[in-house]
């Protein structure tokens, strides 16, 4: 039965403007002036030159998070431990720099070797803590949700017991993280002061188009969509459904290793506890809000990374806190799933047909 | 129970599936209601029993107009529903199942339900316990719990949707003897099937629907003729049974034992030959439907071997059936059988298999048009598997299949369609018989068993007879051994 076609739109337009109404209301409950709180992230988001390049500085971890998720997402997984495998994407690249530097290595390597080892380390640590939570699902029978939420404070663990213990700095250990790279090391960007890395961004476009393409157009994409939709009858279709679960979780894996390098490599140059910086759960709200469909990821990304480098200035401008970003994100996805469903019960109105 | 229906429309999308029915039931009788699938014969009946609301008429009970809203509503009229697939709990303890869908008081009473549940049941001389489990059921007595479960909540007016399908011969006996019985003290009865004989040999009158719309009502003595007439609009040529000469070995189980929760199969023997077809009959749940699936690769034997054309095969991977030509069709259609949410296209490459890394869209539509034209499918390349009827839904899986395959194991192929598309569906099975395909199938429907297959094994809780030539077998017989009688003749018999 084919839908009409004008009640889409319609639906998600009122689901943006029901989302705007509630977190007004939860700006007017606090006192707090709602334009002005909206015009100020809009001004700290594409107020100055600069705060448009971190914007995208956040829109590519954002977008590589998701496209990863959109893989997991088509075989009918909640990767929810995505947070740990960006962490030890992270801990890997670093892992692989700090080698490079050490007085064995150091120097010998060429640094634009170096990073590129390391950004593949940081792929295979995403890989390598998503394949776990793979055979977890697969030969444990652990659901991939459990597995990946236990796995995810594991690696905050281990990535905390790192700053702290074996990698902390000379002296005394800080929550500021390890020592930073040698600047040979950093990925390049645009100016010296800029975190704005042309390479990271390129990644992350190519990150979506190829999983864009794999999913519509490529045999391994139906499958994964077969399998995400019936795994019984998908199996009886001759295909190996355990083992497309495997790759399609080391696939998003390998995204949110990637991830995690970049953030290494071109955000922080060292390591720090909060690596992740919740960019996992963030691509979690992008994949629902984008109806899991890689076609528009990259725009609504670019979105929730504007409101949320638009936010970090209400503290100061507002005495707001920049959660309010996370609000306005959160009751977007809420009210676009419910005007989803509301849809679809208005549609089968009067019951379906046997 | 006086029951009226007035001109009961209901449409979904551009399908008209009622077009203005009006029937009327009278109380103490049994109204037969026939028809074809996709007739308007389930939507009538959720309707009256309160599943779906019409778009236009009335429901008038002894009289009175009534607005049934809910199937809680309909039963709180006196109007119960017995569903196709029983609608229990299977965890849970009978008298439980009846505590459930009363009307909630805080505590129910379980003692006083318990003992009212064995008055019933004794009533009607069901055997039932009350603190056995409903999964411990066979498919007949949870009819009877269904009904003494509707009974208990106080209907006066029964529906029974194919009750038949499933159950042995001695069930059905029984339940038409409590139908009857029913009908005598005053229950109006409302009995759905599109099997003519069970119509004919039970129904006060029968009322015949096409197309959503009412084609005509007959009394006994019925003419079959003219209900088959009424149904399809003329009669329907049977398929000639072609019996093909048995090839080489295609399929051999040797002292295969299976063990599943309820049952186990103890040293079945069997072997299959190029181009035959050996059906599997049997009351559901006796052994049937694990053997195939041990044929296929998706059940692991406890002891014995399968063998698929000389090669051993006993605990490998339905995969590697697969690779062997070995074919397993699901009953369940669209929860094993297809992927809901792809088109028809879509299923057509995942069943090719890989070829290279992108797929040719182009090349796929048209494969996909040609399939779907071989095996005259209703719909598109891009139309939605579950948009797909019944019958479409079989045809799909049929022309999903390789061409050269040795094996088909086929569960229920035709249940739920209508005759033309059962015909259509075996005249596709049996063009692969020809060119050397064995085909092994469980149905339900002894005629359908005894018309197209050329030996027959029966499955009784996991006992199995020795293969039974088809032509030397008898709709009773096999009726009788399914019930679990004759058995003693096969007991000193050697196993073919």
């Amino acid at each position: 039965m084919r839908e009409s076609p004008g009640l889409k739109p319609l639906f998600r337009a009122a689901a943006v403007i029901l989302a705007l109404v509630l977190t007004t209301l939860v700006l007017l409950a606090t006192k707090s002036p709602p334009l002005a709180a909206y015009a100020s992230i809009v001004r700290g988001a594409v107020g100055t030159w600069s705060v448009a390049s971190d914007v995208v500085v956040a829109w590519v971890p954002l977008l590589l998070v998701t496209s990863g998720l959109l893989v997991t997402f088509t075989v009918g997984l909640w990767n929810i431990g995505i947070e740990g495998q960006i962490t030890f994407g992270a801990v890997f690249a670093t892992w692989a720099l700090r080698s490079f530097q050490a007085p064995v290595l150091g120097g010998s390597l060429d640094p634009g070797l170096a990073i590129a080892l390391a950004v593949l380390a940081g792929m295979a640590g995403g890989m390598l803590w998503a394949m776990l939570v793979g055979a977890l699902k697969t030969f444990g029978g652990v659901n991939e949700i459990f597995g990946g939420l236990g796995l995810n404070y594991v690696a905050t663990a281990v990535n905390l017991w790192l700053i702290f213990g074996p990698w902390k700095r000379p002296g005394v250990a800080s929550m500021s993280g390890t020592v930073p790279f040698d600047r040979s090391l950093w990925l390049p960007t645009v100016t010296e002061r800029s975190r704005f890395a042309p390479i990271a961004v390129a990644l992350a476009v190519v990150g979506i188009a190829v999983v864009f393409v794999l999913i519509q157009g490529t045999y391994f994409g139906l499958r994964l969509k077969a399998v995400g939709k019936n795994p019984r009858a998908a199996y009886l279709l001759g295909i190996p459904t355990w083992q497309y679960t495997m790759v399609s979780f080391a696939l998003c894996g390998l995204f949110a290793g990637l991830a995690g390098a970049v953030q290494v490599t071109a955000v922080y140059h060292r390591l720090i506890p909060s690596i992740s910086s919740g960019y996992g759960y963030m691509g979690l709200m992008v994949s629902m809000l984008v109806n899991y469909s890689a076609a528009i990821a990259a725009p609504v990304a670019l979105f929730f990374a504007a409101l949320n480098v638009g936010s970090i200035q209400l503290p100061i401008t507002l005495k707001l806190d920049s959660s309010l970003a996370g609000v306005l994100q959160g009751t977007l996805v809420l009210f676009v799933l419910l005007a989803e469903g509301a849809r679809a019960r208005l549609m089968k109105k009067g019951g379906s047909r046997p | 129970m006086l029951i009226e229906l007035r001109d009961i429309c209901k449409t979904f999308g551009p399908v008209r599936a009622n077009a203005g029915i009006s029937i009327e039931v009278a109380p103490a009788s049994i109204l037969g209601i026939l028809g074809e699938n996709g007739a308007g014969k389930s939507t009538l009946m959720k309707i009256l029993s309160g599943f779906q609301e019409p778009d236009s008429g009335s429901i008038v009970l002894d009289g009175e107009a009534a607005t049934i809203r809910s199937p809680a509503d309909a039963l709180a009229r006196g109007i119960g529903m017995l569903h196709q697939d029983p609608l229990d709990f299977p965890p849970l303890k009978l008298v439980d199942d009846l505590i459930l869908g009363s009307r909630g008081r805080l505590r129910p009473d379980r003692r006083r339900t318990a003992r009212e549940f064995r008055e019933l049941a004794a009533r009607f001389d069901f055997d039932l316990d009350p603190e056995a489990y409903v999964d411990a059921l066979t498919v007949g007595e949870r009819q009877q719990l269904e009904i003494l479960r509707l009974l208990w909540l106080g209907a006066r007016a029964l529906i029974l949707d194919e009750p038949t399908t499933g159950i042995s011969l001695p069930q059905k006996e029984k339940l038409f003897a409590t139908i009857r019985r029913l009908a005598s003290e005053g229950m109006t009865v409302l009995f759905v099937s599109h099997k003519l004989e069970d119509v004919e040999s039970l129904c006060d009158r029968a009322v015949v629907l096409r197309q959503g719309l009412l084609a005509g009502s007959a009394d006994p003595p019925f003419d079959t003729k003219r209900l088959v007439e009424m149904m399809f609009g003329k009669e329907v040529p049977q398929a000639p049974h072609l019996r093909i000469p048995g090839g080489g070995e295609v399929l051999s189980a040797r002292g295969l034992c299976l063990d599943s929760l309820r049952l186990q199969i103890k040293g079945l023997d069997l072997s299959v030959k190029a181009g035959e077809v050996v059906g599997l009959a049997g009351m559901e749940g006796s052994g049937q439907a694990i053997f195939l699936a041990s044929c296929a690769g998706l059940e692991r034997a406890v002891a014995g071997s399968v063998r698929i054309e000389e090669r051993e095969m006993t605990s490998r991977s339905h995969h590697d059936y697969k690779r062997e030509g070995v074919a397993y069709l699901p009953a369940a259609r669209l929860e094993e059988g297809l992927v809901p949410g792809l088109s028809l296209e879509e299923h057509f490459i995942l069943a090719q298999g890989t070829r290279g890394l992108f797929i040719d869209r182009k090349a796929a539509e048209i494969e996909a048009e040609s399939r779907i034209a071989a095996y005259n499918i209703k719909g598109r390349p891009d139309s939605m598997v579950e948009s797909l009827s019944g019958g479409n839904q079989q045809r799909a899986l049929l022309a999903l299949l390789r061409d050269d395959l040795s094996l088909i194991l086929v569960e229920h192929p035709t249940r739920g369609l209508d005759i033309e598309s059962t015909i259509y569906i075996w005249s596709k099975l049996k063009e692969r018989c020809a060119k050397g395909t064995a085909i092994v199938f469980i149905s339900s429907d002894l005629d359908e068993i005894l018309q197209y297959s050329d030996r027959v094994l029966v499955f009784f809780a996991g006992k199995v007879s020795p293969p039974i030539g088809a032509e030397s077998l008898g709709v009773e017989e096999l009726g009788r051994l399914i019930g679990g009688k004759g058995w003693e003749s096969f007991e000193e018999a050697p196993r073919a």
